[in-house]
């Protein structure tokens, strides 16, 4: 009899992931880095629903993931000519130094 | 019937030439001005008769006849067709409108051939005409009230006529506004009047109105209250107290437009009005006394004010308010036949006073004023016999229009269904005054002596576009009133009997059209020496008398008299101090109010302040709010962590609570 993996476990490593990809937003300095933090929460939720879609034996989930990933990858291409841009410009990938744009 | 079918064409020909002068007259020679302005109300004038000849040949069931055009407003069951009427009283006011008017265009090309604005002008009088033919066409009475505000533009923009000179101005917006004042009562009555009855359509009211009984005089109901919200209307348009003082200053317009508007038609609005209204006010007791009321001590106040005015138009302007109090007498002591028939002679007669009067000033060049005169019979022979004739029409000497209406009115005041003494003798001593007022304008001005220089003034004849329609006028003043003479010797009155199923139709007790119309008598002869002898014949002549003996035997005793009376004399030449008092008591205060608390206080304070205490709390909140666009964006995704967290909080909250 093989062993089913509960859904519970998928859910669990998402909400953990999720919440260090939230930290790794909040706390990291470099652009780079906050990007990949955004990939991470990306994926955090690809899984849960992956999972949800298996539990429920439903497609809807994993078309989902699908429209995910093509999203991720269209953010991840602007994104990162954006990152280049800003490089080009400031020499520095450091947020905390781009604050031109305020009141 | 190609004309009493196609009704709007009557109204449709002066607002036409009224459109071609006022759009496209500028550029045009005065010829080309001439016979768009004249033909469009010649043409009116001939349709109208056309479709009087027609309405001759209806039969009684077809009276009032009324063509429906298309439907004007729907709201709910607020329903307010275009429909025109015409009837026995629209036929007489038909006629008044389009022969005065008709005449006064024809003066009006000698009047103002040396203007400015000429076209302009003539689009102005051609709008007026179409104004107040939609006026007495009109067969409802949201439709009839279009034409009074318009007769009441055309006043405003003709008395202000001469536009760089202020007191034209003045005088135009004065007229404007106090009628205005009538209007709102006006206005008001109409929603009453729908209130009540559910249709604004005259016949569709009326036949209502004639199952009601009639009112008490002491505690009155509801016909009384739209009675007199309506009399407020036509006291405001027809001049009368407490609102008349707009009508002498709107004697700053051009002496044709008095004529035309301040004399002949359009302040007879309010009496045409009343008379048309005629159902209701019947079966209003207290409504009636206070048209007869007002009517009389307007008659009597205005002649007093007559008296001693110095300036020919002014004389003629009090004249006016005077005469229309006759008409409102009339009217009120019930006899509706006799006030509009006062409405048409005196548009005859009053509408030659003013022409003759602007004959005058053109022979004067331009002056105005009496004590400058004297002495003009000679030197203008035309105008003085024409403005003579229509004197002895308007002082009431026996043969002449005005004898007839003014009798029948004071006849009725004495002996009518409402007669009321006190009134009867407020209208004969005021005929009195009207005789000796009148008679003093005509020896001021034709008799004595020349008192201004003759070697600066140089008096001439008017030109013939200017004497014929004397002529016509004169005519009229004279053979105006015969179509009643035969009452006099105790047979029929046809203008009473001509109108006689308007006023009847809907009378609360009706009465045969002979009996209405005739006096029982003793034998003819009789009546008509007690009627050439009577007292208002007596008191004119005796006006007559004093005028001569005051300006031509002895010219001193006026100037002895005004000193022996000195404070009584100047209170009249200062006409009572009435504008005085009004723009003590109202305007003054009024201004006071709308400087000191409607603008400073509302408009500045209140408005204004909440307006711009909006914009101001925005501002400075906004200043305060920008401070979180630091420009950090790690400060920005906290922001959205902190979003996203208290909203996924807050749903699962409500999910909970859902369950």
């Amino acid at each position: 009899m093989m062993s089913v993996v509960p859904v519970s476990y998928y859910l669990v490593l998402s909400a953990i992931l999720f919440g260090l990809g939230v930290i790794a937003f909040v706390f990291k300095r470099n652009i780079i880095t906050i990007f990949m933090a955004i990939e991470l929460m990306l994926n955090a939720v690809n899984l849960a629903f992956v999972a949800f879609a298996r539990a429920h034996n439903q497609l809807d989930g994993l078309v989902f993931v699908f429209f995910v990933i093509v999203v991720a990858a269209a953010e991840a291409a602007v994104g990162l000519a954006i990152v280049i841009t800003v490089y080009q410009n400031r020499q520095t990938l450091n947020i905390d130094r781009i604050n031109l744009l305020k009141f | 019937m190609p004309i009493l079918d196609h009704l709007w064409i009557i109204i449709a020909l002066p607002l036409l030439g009224a459109a071609l002068n006022g759009l496209l007259g500028k550029n045009w020679s005065k010829p080309v001005v001439n016979s768009i302005g004249i033909g469009s109300i010649a043409l009116a004038f001939l349709t109208a008769m056309e479709a009087v000849r027609e309405f001759a040949q209806l039969s009684p069931e077809q009276i009032p006849w009324i063509r429906n055009y298309f439907t004007w407003i729907t709201a709910g069951i607020f329903k307010v067709d275009f429909s025109l009427q015409v009837d026995q009283l629209t036929v007489v006011m038909l006629f008044v409108v389009t022969f005065v008017s008709l005449l006064v265009h024809i003066y009006s090309t000698g009047y103002m051939a040396h203007e400015e604005g000429y076209y302009r002008f003539f689009s102005y009088l051609n709008l007026f005409v179409f104004f107040m033919l939609t006026l007495v066409l009109a067969s409802n009475v949201v439709l009839m009230f279009v034409g009074w505000e318009g007769v009441g533009l055309c006043s405003y923009l003709l008395v202000g006529f001469w536009f760089l000179k202020q007191s034209a101005i003045s005088a135009g917006k004065k007229a404007f506004i106090t009628t205005r004042i009538g209007d709102l009562g006006f206005t008001i009555g109409i929603l009453f009047l729908f209130w009540t009855f559910h249709s604004v359509d005259f016949v569709t009211v009326f036949k209502q109105a004639a199952g009601m009984p009639v009112e008490a005089f002491g505690p009155a109901g509801v016909l009384t209250g739209i009675s007199l919200l309506l009399f407020i209307g036509a006291v405001g348009k027809s001049a009368q107290i407490p609102l008349y003082v707009w009508l002498p200053d709107a004697m700053e317009g051009p002496t044709p437009v008095s004529a035309l508007i301040h004399a002949a038609t359009m302040v007879t609005a309010g009496v045409y009005m009343v008379a048309r209204m005629n159902p209701l006010f019947s079966r209003a007791p207290f409504a009636m006394f206070i048209v007869a009321m007002i009517g009389a001590l307007t008659a009597f106040f205005a002649a007093t004010i007559g008296l001693v005015q110095t300036d020919i138009k002014k004389v003629l302007a009090y004249s006016t308010v005077s005469q229309l109090g006759y008409m409102f007498l009339g009217l009120g002591v019930g006899a509706y036949a006799s006030g509009v028939f006062h409405l048409m002679t005196h548009a005859f007669f009053k509408g030659l006073l003013f022409l003759a009067a602007g004959s005058v000033i053109h022979a004067m060049g331009g002056d105005q004023e009496m004590p400058h005169m004297g002495g003009l019979r000679t030197k203008i022979p035309i105008t003085f016999w024409c403005m003579f004739i229509a004197t002895l029409a308007i002082a009431g000497i026996p043969g002449f229009a005005g004898f007839f209406s003014k009798d029948e009115i004071l006849e009725a005041a004495a002996s009518g269904p409402h007669a009321n003494v006190w009134f009867y003798w407020l209208g004969l001593i005021g005929a009195g005054f009207t005789s000796f007022y009148m008679f003093r304008l005509i020896f001021l001005t034709f008799f004595g002596a020349p008192r201004y220089d003759e070697h600066k003034v140089h008096v001439h004849e008017s030109p013939y576009n200017m004497t014929v329609p004397l002529i016509c006028l004169a005519i009229l003043s004279t053979v105006g009133g015969w179509v009643a003479a035969p009452h006099l010797v105790g047979g029929t009155d046809y203008f009473a009997k001509f109108l006689h199923p308007v006023f009847d139709a809907y009378a609360v007790t009706p009465t045969a059209a002979n009996e209405a119309a005739s006096e029982v008598a003793g034998s003819p002869m009789m009546d008509l020496v007690h009627a050439l002898t009577g007292m208002p014949v007596i008191i004119a002549l005796l006006g007559l008398l004093i005028a001569w003996w005051f300006y031509i035997k002895s010219p001193e005793t006026p100037k002895k008299l005004a000193q022996s009376v000195r404070g009584l004399y100047t209170l009249v030449l200062h006409k009572y101090y009435i504008d005085e008092l009004y723009n003590t008591v109202i305007v003054q205060p009024l201004l006071w109010i709308s400087t000191n608390v409607l603008w400073r206080v509302i408009d500045e304070g209140a408005i204004d302040g909440t307006v711009n205490g909006i914009g101001r709390g925005m501002r400075e909140s906004g200043a305060h709010m920008r401070q979180i666009q630091s420009g950090n964006a790690r400060s920005y995704a906290t922001w959205v962590v902190i979003g996203a967290v208290g909203v996924t909080v807050l749903m699962l909250g409500i999910w909970e609570m859902v369950r």
